[in-house]
């Protein structure tokens, strides 16, 4: 495969692997380092890369275990120093619009939520696949992606409502 | 657009994980505009997150090539150096008998070789005053085995 064949296939995606890294990384960086090393792992395969039926699928599962072992490989080390995006949340609450600000709410969560949970919903509510290519990305059951997703949701929910009615229930 | 009766069925199954893509999108739709029912207010931020979440790009340059072609070109080039390197410090090789015969004349060949078989024979005489070490080397023998 050349060059530009192989661009053509991986731009409509890359954002897509970006964003899963982010959500699985927090850090900017991190995940723009993660992206770069999974084109390149797939650049390395692009021989074999015509005989995959999903390249997308592929690259997200590859996505998904790099960086799964990234932070596995962390939990020891300092990858908590490197999240130097989180917004200072006492900044300029003035300023802040309190929608903006309930949006930025749903970000919080969403980080403190289990891998899994943080992975589906990602692929399905940010970048609408449906169930059977979340299955096969995750390598899941897609009654298990049903499942997670629905906790997921409900768990947001819920959480989001704690903090919209903070300090008065 | 949508009644707040089917959007509140749609939530319903989007919080069971039940909804088509399709009916997600159009809650999606729902929760983007201006005018959404009070009481279900408290969702947007859900929906508004995933939509800005969607805007993130990835802005860096898809590497490509340099790196690979880097490593291959690098190790191409200090191999070479270290072939030049190898071959300028090769140590001169032995003039090969050719190179004596057309570098010296016979007359200096043949006084080399006398100088050679004086110094061969001189060598022989000191070995052969030598070898009365070795009597010497006998006599400690028979004290060493009486022990």
């Amino acid at each position: 495969m050349q060059q530009s064949e192989f661009l053509n296939v991986v731009m409509p995606f890359k954002d897509k692997l970006f964003r899963l890294a982010k959500r699985l990384l927090v850090s900017t960086e991190e995940a723009e380092d993660a992206t770069q090393e999974i084109l390149l792992k797939l650049w390395s395969k692009n021989k074999v890369m015509e005989s995959y039926n999903n390249v997308e699928a592929f690259a997200m599962t590859m996505t998904k275990n790099f960086c799964l072992d990234r932070l596995k490989s962390k939990q020891a080390n300092n990858l908590k120093l490197v999240h130097s995006n989180y917004a200072e949340e006492n900044s300029g609450l003035q300023t802040q619009l309190e929608a903006k600000d309930s949006v930025d709410w749903v970000q919080k969560i969403m980080e403190e939520l289990p891998e899994q949970q943080k992975m589906v919903l990602q692929l399905r509510d940010v970048e609408q696949y449906n169930y059977d290519e979340i299955a096969e990305m995750l390598d899941m059951q897609p009654t298990a992606v049903r499942v997670a997703l629905s906790r997921a949701r409900k768990l947001v929910r819920e959480k989001l409502v704690q903090k919209h009615s903070y300090g008065i229930g | 657009m949508e009644s707040d009766r089917k959007i509140e069925e749609l939530l319903e199954k989007y919080f069971e994980a039940t909804a088509t893509v399709a009916e997600e999108e159009t809650l999606r739709t729902y929760f983007s505009q201006e005018s959404v029912a009070t009481h279900l207010v408290q969702y947007a931020p859900m929906f508004q997150y995933f939509a800005s979440a969607k805007e993130e790009r990835f802005t860096k340059q898809v590497p490509l090539k340099p790196r690979r072609n880097y490593f291959k070109w690098a190790s191409i080039a200090a191999a070479a150096v270290l072939l030049v390197g190898l071959y300028m410090n090769r140590p001169e090789a032995d003039p090969t008998p050719d190179d004596l015969i057309t570098m010296y004349t016979p007359e200096e060949i043949e006084s080399a070789q006398q100088a050679l078989a004086m110094l061969g024979m001189n060598l022989n005489k000191g070995t052969a005053q030598l070898s009365h070490l070795g009597e010497f080397e006998k006599t400690t023998n028979k004290f060493l085995t009486k022990e």
